[in-house]
C-alpha cells in the first residue's frame, strides 16, 4: 500500500489542532479560576483570545546580546515540530490523516523528540541563567520520558502488527488497545504529559525559576512559543486515541465525531491532572523512570510478543 | 518533485556541515551539525527508506542532546556559553579532508556500478527488518548484547561512586548513602 497525501487535510489539521489548543487553554484558565474560588467568568473562557491579542500587540523586550537567531529558531520548532506529528494522526475513519505513512508510529516519535532540541534552544538563546537552568532541566527530563514513551509506542505498534497508524486503528477494533494495555495507556499519558511539559513536569517553565524558559520571551516569541506548547498537549492528547482508543469508532456519531470526543476527552483529563498533582522533581522521576517505567513497560512487551506470536501473528 | 527536494536537502546538508566549522558558539555547531543530518535523513525518505529515515532524525536528535550533557560534564566551559574556536590542528585536518575527498571522489568515478537488479520491494521496512532479525539476527544480537556491555563495563569505570560507596563494604546498609535523597529505594 503506497503512502497517499490527502490534501484536503492540509488546510484542515492546522485549524482543527489550534482550535482544540484554545480550547485546552481555555479550559485551563476556567480550571484555575475555580481553583482561585472565583465564579468562572466569560472574561475566564476567552483567556487564550485576550492573552493572544495581549502578546500580539505588546513590544518584545530582548536580552543583553542573546543568539537571537537560535532563539528564535528554537521557539519556531515549537509549533513546527508539533503540527508535522500531527500529519499521520487520522482525523476521522481511515485515509482521513494528511499521510498515513507506512512508518506513521516512528514519525511521530522522531518529530516528537525534536522538542528536546527546541526547548534547549530556547533556553540558551535568550542569554539568561533561569532559561538556561530551564533548558536543562528539559534534557534532563527528556532523558527520563522518553524511553518509557518510545517503548510504549513499539508496544502499541507490536500488537497492531504495523508502524502505519490506520493498520493499528484497524486491528483494535475488537478490543481497544486502552483495555488490553491499561498499563501502556497510563505510562503514555505521564510520558506525553512530560513531552508537553505540562502540569507535574512544568518545571522547566517552573514558577521556582521565574518561568524557566520562558522567563525572557515576550510579545510574540511568546505567544508562538505557548501557543505551541499546547499544540504539543493536542498532539499527544489526539494521538492516544488511534493508539488506544479504537480511532473513530464508536456508535451513532460520524467518525470525525468520535475522534474529536476523545481527543477532548484526553485533553481533559490532562488539562485536569495539571491542578491535581504536585510538581516532579526531576532528579526523582529520572530515577522513577529509569527503576520502575522501563522495567513495567518491557515486561508488557514482553507479554505483548508472547500473545502476538502464540495467536499465530 | 523528488529532485527538487534533493537539490534543497544537499545543498543545506553540505552547508550546515561547512558552517558547524566556521562559527564559535559550541551550541551552533552541535546544531548545525544536527542540521546537517536531518538533511540526510531526508534524503533516506526520497529513497523510500523511511524507516531509516524515521530512525536517523529519531537517533542524531537523541545524540545531540546527549552531546549537550557531555558538553556540560567535560568542558572547562561550562554550558557551552563562551565563544570559542571549532577548528584544532588545521594542516593536519585539512591534508586528511583533502585526501579523503579524493579518494572518495576516484572510487566513485572510476568504479563500475553494477546496474540495478529485480525491484524494490513493496515493503522496504519489512524486508530490512527480515534482513536483520532474519538470517543475520545472531550477528545483530550477539554485536547489541557485546555493545550493552561495554556500555555497562565503560559507567562502572566511569561512576564516581559504586555499590560499596552507596551501601558499604559488606552491603549491608539498609539505606544507600547518596549525596542525594529521595526516589525510589528510600
Amino acid at each position: 500500500m503506497p503512502d497517499v497525501t490527502v490534501w484536503w487535510v492540509l488546510p484542515v489539521l492546522p485549524v482543527v489542532a489550534l482550535a482544540l489548543a484554545t480550547f485546552a487553554a481555555s479550559l485551563d484558565a476556567v480550571l484555575g479560576a475555580r481553583v482561585a474560588g472565583r465564579v468562572v467568568a466569560l472574561d475566564d473562557v476567552v483567556t487564550p483570545v485576550r492573552e493572544g491579542v495581549r502578546l500580539l500587540l505588546t513590544q518584545r523586550r530582548t536580552t543583553r546580546r542573546p543568539d537571537s537567531v537560535v532563539w528564535r529558531v528554537g521557539i519556531g520548532m515549537v509549533p513546527v515540530v508539533a503540527l508535522l506529528a500531527a500529519a499521520v494522526i487520522p482525523l476521522g475513519g481511515a485515509g482521513t490523516a494528511l499521510s498515513d505513512l507506512d512508518i506513521g508510529v516512528v514519525w511521530w516519535t522522531a518529530w516528537l523528540a525534536l522538542l528536546w532540541v527546541a526547548l534547549y534552544l530556547v533556553g540558551w538563546g535568550g542569554n539568561s541563567a533561569l532559561s538556561l537552568v530551564g533548558g536543562y532541566r528539559f534534557v534532563a527530563q527528556a532523558l527520563a520520558y522518553e524511553m518509557p514513551l518510545a517503548i510504549t509506542v513499539i508496544t502499541v505498534a507490536l500488537a497492531g502488527e504495523s508502524l502505519r497508524v490506520g493498520a493499528i486503528v484497524e486491528a483494535q477494533q475488537g478490543l481497544w488497545y486502552v483495555v488490553w494495555l491499561p498499563v501502556g495507556f497510563v505510562v503514555y499519558l505521564l510520558t506525553g504529559a512530560a513531552a508537553a511539559f505540562w502540569g507535574p513536569f512544568a518545571t522547566p517553565m517552573g514558577a521556582d525559576l521565574a518561568g524557566g524558559v520562558t522567563v525572557e520571551l515576550s510579545g510574540v516569541d511568546r505567544l508562538v512559543f505557548l501557543a505551541g506548547r499546547y499544540l504539543v498537549l493536542v498532539v499527544v492528547a489526539a494521538f492516544a486515541v488511534p493508539l488506544f482508543l479504537g480511532g473513530g469508532a464508536g456508535p451513532l456519531l460520524p467518525d470525525w465525531a468520535w475522534v474529536l470526543l476523545k481527543t477532548s476527552a484526553v485533553l481533559w483529563l490532562l488539562v485536569w491532572s495539571r491542578r491535581r498533582l504536585a510538581a516532579v522533581r526531576m532528579d526523582r522521576f529520572e530515577e522513577f523512570a529509569w527503576v520502575v517505567l522501563i522495567p513495567v513497560t518491557l515486561v508488557q512487551l514482553f507479554v505483548v510478543c508472547v500473545i502476538v506470536l502464540s495467536t499465530g501473528g | 518533485m523528488g529532485s527538487a527536494i534533493f537539490f534543497v536537502l544537499a545543498p543545506v546538508a553540505v552547508l550546515a556541515g561547512v558552517l558547524v566549522f566556521r562559527v564559535d558558539s559550541m551550541v551552533r555547531a552541535t546544531f548545525l551539525l544536527l542540521v546537517s543530518f536531518l538533511g540526510v535523513a531526508g534524503l533516506a525518505f526520497l529513497l523510500n527508506s523511511g524507516f531509516v529515515g524515521g530512525i536517523m532524525l529519531l537517533m542524531m536528535t537523541g545524540e545531540m542532546v546527549i552531546m549537550v550533557v557531555f558538553m556540560i560534564m567535560f568542558m572547562m566551559n561550562p554550558g557551552g556559553l563562551m565563544p570559542m574556536k571549532m577548528v584544532h590542528n588545521q594542516r593536519f585536518s585539512a591534508c586528511a579532508a583533502v585526501l579523503t575527498f579524493l579518494g572518495l571522489a576516484i572510487v566513485i568515478l572510476t568504479v563500475r556500478w553494477p546496474a540495478p537488479k529485480g525491484v524494490a520491494p513493496a515493503d522496504v521496512t519489512l524486508s530490512i527488518g527480515e534482513g536483520m532479525m532474519g538470517s543475520k539476527m545472531l550477528v545483530f544480537l550477539t554485536a547489541g548484547v557485546a555493545l550493552l556491555a561495554c556500555m555497562i563495563a565503560a559507567l562502572a569505570l566511569a561512576t564516581h561512586r559504586g555499590r560499596y560507596d552507596r551501601y558499604g563494604d559488606d552491603l549491608d546498609r539498609k539505606t544507600p548513602d547518596d549525596a542525594a535523597r529521595g526516589g525510589v529505594g528510600r
